[in-house]
């Protein structure tokens, strides 16, 4: 469960994330939608303390992250990534093997021996939906998937190290609409193990795939609701100009 | 319309030109150096000492030296380059010490290498107390290299994608973690070339090692760090200027640069081949 309280986010002088609340629940699909440059991929690189990789930006409010204050002093960065798992916008996976890719977040965290590590390898690429494509070429370098087949590499990547949220930054953004309802079909399997939140452009998609949806805009959460509503009857007008294609 | 095509036609067969030229240049010299230092070159030549003057024997011992010397001088700058090019371009941000450092960097690439000769002799041979030896060479080529690997490095790290490093650290590993295993392995095929063109300058400089270690002749191989020794460029440029008899040296001279050239090529040839071998896994389809 992520609980934002009164967050406010700044680059520099720009103010991009005006005073925003809201709480995820676990085994939840939250979508972000919002025109380009409307904060919710800032707002969402907050929960790994991702935006702290870039200088000059300041972020005051409260993040609980089950229930763990993300940023307090003695907040761990390493481990917070650890537990919040990230699947970025185009797929990104390392020169390396298929294996070692999966197995690299298990690695650097020091997470079991030999056989553990062969093990969940196994178990992280299954729960992507990648292993039957993948299990007999495992030590091939990842550049040799499809896009498709690397984001869900990505995906079994984060999964491996057992977190209990993953964050999706457009996920599907730079793939094929076959990819794209493979990734789809993906996360409604996930929700079931973990929190997910994900940011995305397409509409479709959000009205696809999530439980709630929150729609930015200026950096400000205009509307939070679960998604049915809130395609079918929202309570503000720049709501419905919005999911219904009038600007964006 | 018929103006543009030969207006084209005449660029196009000027680049051509210039380019069959250069081609040419390049190797009417190498063809040169073959066709005159072949004659020499033989198992003596390579395996033998000077003798008679330098009119006959071998040039084994400036050979030796020259591969101590690049060896010597890549153990103290290839480290040090690339840690420097680590820290400048992973840890030190974008403020103005890192602009003055590369700055600096660039100025040392542009000083003449006889300079970097009179610092290391300077400070290596006499204040250091090295003397001429083997080590006080290696440290003055080590300098006169180190800009170059550390622009090389920097270059190759810069090529490694943002997007790898935010993976990296998504999955909880910290930064030098992210560094050593993703960012290094990625750029290691480029910082070769680095290597590479280190290799060929180390090999071919004269005027470092002129005052800090090269010998006009040795009559045994070295066998510390301490000694003097004899190395292929010096070598060369004492068969052409200094020798008892000139004309009789002169083979030896253009078998010396034949062998100073096949040297360069074959290191050049190997770091070429681990470059191809570290890349393997890099190559996206």
């Amino acid at each position: 469960m992520i609980e934002a309280k009164n967050i406010n986010f700044y680059y520099g002088d720009f103010q991009a994330l005006k005073n925003i609340s809201m709480t995820m629940e676990s085994n939840t699909v939250t979508a972000f939608i919002g025109p380009s440059g409307c904060g919710k991929s800032t707002f969402l690189r907050l929960f790994n303390r991702m935006n702290d990789l870039i200088e000059d930006t300041r972020m005051d409010g409260e993040l609980l992250i089950d229930g763990k204050d993300i940023y307090s002093k003695s907040a761990d960065v390493d481990s917070l990534r650890q537990e919040v798992g990230m699947v970025f916008q185009k797929p990104n996976p390392f020169p390396k093997s298929i294996f070692e890719n999966v197995a690299y977040g298990l690695r650097v965290n020091n997470l079991g021996n030999k056989s553990f590590i062969q093990e969940r390898v196994e178990e992280s690429l299954k729960a992507a939906a990648l292993w039957d494509e993948v299990k007999d070429k495992l030590n091939k370098s990842a550049f040799d998937l499809s896009g498709g087949q690397q984001q869900r590499l990505c995906i079994a990547r984060a999964l491996a190290v057992a977190p209990s949220t993953i964050l999706m930054d457009e996920p599907a953004s730079a793939l094929d609409p076959v990819s794209t309802s493979k990734i789809e079909e993906l996360i409604h399997e996930l929700k079931k193990d973990y929190t997910i939140v994900i940011v995305t452009h397409n509409m479709q998609q959000a009205a696809r795939i999530s439980d709630k949806t929150g729609f930015f805009m200026l950096g400000e959460l205009v509307e939070y609701s679960d998604t049915d509503k809130m395609f079918m009857n929202p309570e503000k007008e720049v709501t419905q100009n919005y999911i219904t294609g009038r600007f964006g | 319309m018929m103006n543009k095509k030969i207006s084209q036609q005449i660029a196009f067969g000027t680049f051509k030109l210039f380019g069959v030229i250069v081609i040419a240049i390049l190797f009417s010299i190498l063809g040169f150096i073959i066709f005159n230092g072949i004659k020499v070159v033989n198992w003596e030549f390579l395996t033998g000492f000077p003798g008679e003057g330098m009119t006959s024997g071998g040039i084994f011992p400036a050979i030796v030296g020259t591969l101590y010397l690049v060896i010597g001088s890549l153990l103290f700058a290839f480290p040090l380059g690339v840690m420097s090019a680590i820290y400048t371009n992973e840890y030190a941000g974008k403020g103005w010490i890192v602009k003055f450092i590369r700055m600096m960097t660039n100025n040392l690439a542009s000083i003449p290498s006889i300079v970097f000769g009179l610092f290391g002799m300077a400070l290596f041979v006499n204040k250091l107390n090295f003397g001429d030896s083997i080590l006080a060479g290696s440290l003055t080529l080590g300098l006169l290299i180190l800009p170059v690997i550390i622009r090389t490095t920097e270059e190759a790290l810069k090529a490694v994608p943002d997007s790898y490093r935010q993976g990296s650290l998504a999955l909880g590993a910290t930064k030098l973690q992210t560094i050593r295993r993703v960012v290094l392995p990625t750029a290691f095929p480029n910082i070769i070339t680095g290597l590479i063109l280190s290799i060929g300058r180390v090999s071919g400089e004269t005027a470092p090692i002129l005052f800090t270690v090269a010998a006009y002749f040795l009559p045994k191989l070295p066998t510390s760090i301490f000694d003097q020794a004899m190395a292929l460029p010096y070598h060369l440029y004492v068969l052409a200027t200094s020798g008892t008899d000139l004309e009789a040296s002169r083979p030896m001279a253009y078998g010396t640069a034949l062998v100073l050239i096949l040297i360069v090529l074959i290191m050049n040839l190997f770091a070429s081949l681990l470059r191809k071998r570290l890349s393997k896994n890099n190559k996206s389809k």
